[in-house]
């Protein structure tokens, strides 16, 4: 078998692997980036929504080549689609500002990396883990279908969803059935939506989920849903949702699908342990998923940032004593948010449509940019005095 | 003994499945989903989270 020696094998060429081996080569280490696809960024597993808050921090400069629609804002309906909550995109947080062209995008933070001096492999897929007196020490790695031994000091492990290596490192990142929202997104065009906004429909429509349009301009958008496993109960379950919905709107029925897009996102607390003996986890592979918004693509890109720099400052020491460093850095940045937001989806995923339409019906009338949750709990408590018992512990 | 299947012309190659089981006996090989069937624990996940219903099995029952 052949054999190869870098510093840093980063596994996943999305987001968060490009751009951790964009910032461990900056530092001057020795990076390989690999890839199992043969084309970086496709096919898209994603709706595409992102702000640009966050772009700075990792020095990424919005290009008109993979910015495919500009939001103002969110939309959220209620059940009954009566209610509706607006949102300016600074309220919104993170997941509104761009509708992005993924393909593009994806390409360009890997031509960050390459910029910095990391070399990529595609078609490139890790088939097992390399490791030795409880170190991680590379990958056996199916390049071009020749079975090759790639050597590292550290393996970061940017796979995805699909995180294959934590769990061979033996990182326990298995979800539980009410953490996995599964997806499925028809880009459609003719149709006739707001162009300006994201929208996004909940209740029993998508249960533990939601329904998405993203418009990506001339009547194009992608159209999307997550249903929670713990909702789902048969085969196939997610696409019925999606049909359902789209046939029961008028402005989305007449539209054609150009393209179909599965995947699945992850809804937990950050885990306990990302790090091990010469690895690291980032992005979906570390599930630093926003629970609420089902957002990656910024996590992604920060964790990877911090683990590529990271792997410079631990290169000649690459235990987990040194490595957690980059743990405690995501845990102080995630762990908090998004241990409140898992609880707020939990309680979201429990509520009637009726008490959610009723929810909305106060909020929708509210100026929110105001009021904070207790505020609008009060303003529920006035016109609906009866529901305030489901809220309590959010008091 | 293949008791589970996974019909081609359905899967999308997305990975939802891999990323729900459990037990990790799951692979996805760009356009080829792999099942360790020795190791399955026969949970559903995989069958529930994927999104197209492309995956099916002689003990599944809804
Ligand atoms: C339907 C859907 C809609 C979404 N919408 C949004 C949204 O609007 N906004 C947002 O912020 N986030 C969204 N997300 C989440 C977002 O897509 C992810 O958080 C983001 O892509 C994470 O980046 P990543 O680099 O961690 O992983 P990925 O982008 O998944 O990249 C992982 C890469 O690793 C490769 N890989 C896997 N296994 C191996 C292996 N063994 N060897 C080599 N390579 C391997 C994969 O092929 C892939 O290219 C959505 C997700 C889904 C499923
Ligand atoms: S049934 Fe469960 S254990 Fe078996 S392959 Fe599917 S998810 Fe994995
Ligand atoms: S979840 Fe379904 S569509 Fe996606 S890879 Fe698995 S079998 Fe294929």
């Amino acid at each position: 078998m052949k054999r190869y020696e870098y510093d840093v094998l980063v596994i996943g060429a999305g987001p968060g692997g490009s751009m951790a081996a964009r910032y461990a080569a900056r530092h001057g280490l020795k990076v390989l980036l690999i890839e199992k696809r043969p084309e970086i960024g496709v096919p898209v597993r994603c709706a595409e929504g992102i702000s640009r808050a966050w772009m700075d921090e990792v020095e990424i400069e919005p290009q008109e080549k993979w910015i495919d629609a500009e939001i103002d804002g969110a939309k959220i309906y209620s059940p009954d689609e009566k209610s509706v909550i607006k949102l300016s995109a600074e309220q919104a947080g993170n997941e509104v500002g761009f509708v992005l062209n993924r393909e593009y995008f994806d390409k360009y933070l890997a031509s960050l990396a390459a910029q910095e001096g990391a070399e990529i492999w595609l078609k490139s897929p890790a088939v097992e883990i390399i490791k030795e007196d409880g170190y991680v020490r590379g990958a056996i790695v199916r390049r071009f279908g020749e079975k090759v031994e790639v050597r590292a000091k550290i393996v970061i492990g940017a796979d995805g969803f699909e995180s294959q290596v934590a769990r061979w490192a033996g990182l326990n990142t298995v979800l539980r059935e009410r953490d996995i929202v599964s997806c499925i997104q028809y880009r459609m065009t003719n149709i006739d939506i707001e162009e300006n906004f994201t929208h996004f429909f909940i209740g029993s429509c998508a249960p533990g989920g939601y329904v998405w349009i993203f418009p990506k301009g001339r009547k194009e958008a992608n159209v999307g849903i997550g249903v929670a496993l713990n909702k789902l109960k048969s085969k196939g379950e997610v696409k019925k949702y999606m049909d359902d919905f789209i046939e029961k709107h008028e402005y989305l029925n007449k539209g054609s699908i150009i393209q179909i897009v599965t995947g699945a996102v992850s809804t937990c607390p950050v885990p306990k342990r990302i790090v091990d003996n010469g690895i690291m986890l980032v992005g979906d592979a570390a599930r630093l998923i926003d629970p609420i918004t089902g957002g990656g693509i910024a996590n992604a890109c920060i964790s990877g940032k911090y683990a590529g720099e990271i792997a410079a400052k631990c290169i000649n020491n690459p235990s987990k004593e040194c490595l957690e460093e980059y743990q405690n850095k995501v845990k102080e940045r995630w762990e908090k948010k998004h241990l409140r937001n898992w609880f707020v989806k939990e309680k979201l995923a429990e509520l009637s449509d009726d008490t959610l339409n009723k929810l909305m019906d106060v909020v929708s009338k509210e100026d929110i940019s105001e009021i904070s949750v207790r505020a609008i709990l009060e303003a529920v408590q006035k016109k609906y005095p009866e529901l305030i018992e489901e809220f309590e512990d959010l008091l | 003994m293949n008791m589970m299947n996974v019909d081609p012309a359905i899967c999308n190659y997305c990975g939802a499945c891999v990323g729900s089981c459990p037990v990790n006996c799951m692979f996805l090989d760009e356009t080829i989903v792999r099942i360790d069937e020795d190791k399955c624990i026969k949970c559903g996940f995989c069958i529930r989270a994927c999104p197209v219903g492309a995956i099916s099995a002689d003990w599944w029952s809804e």
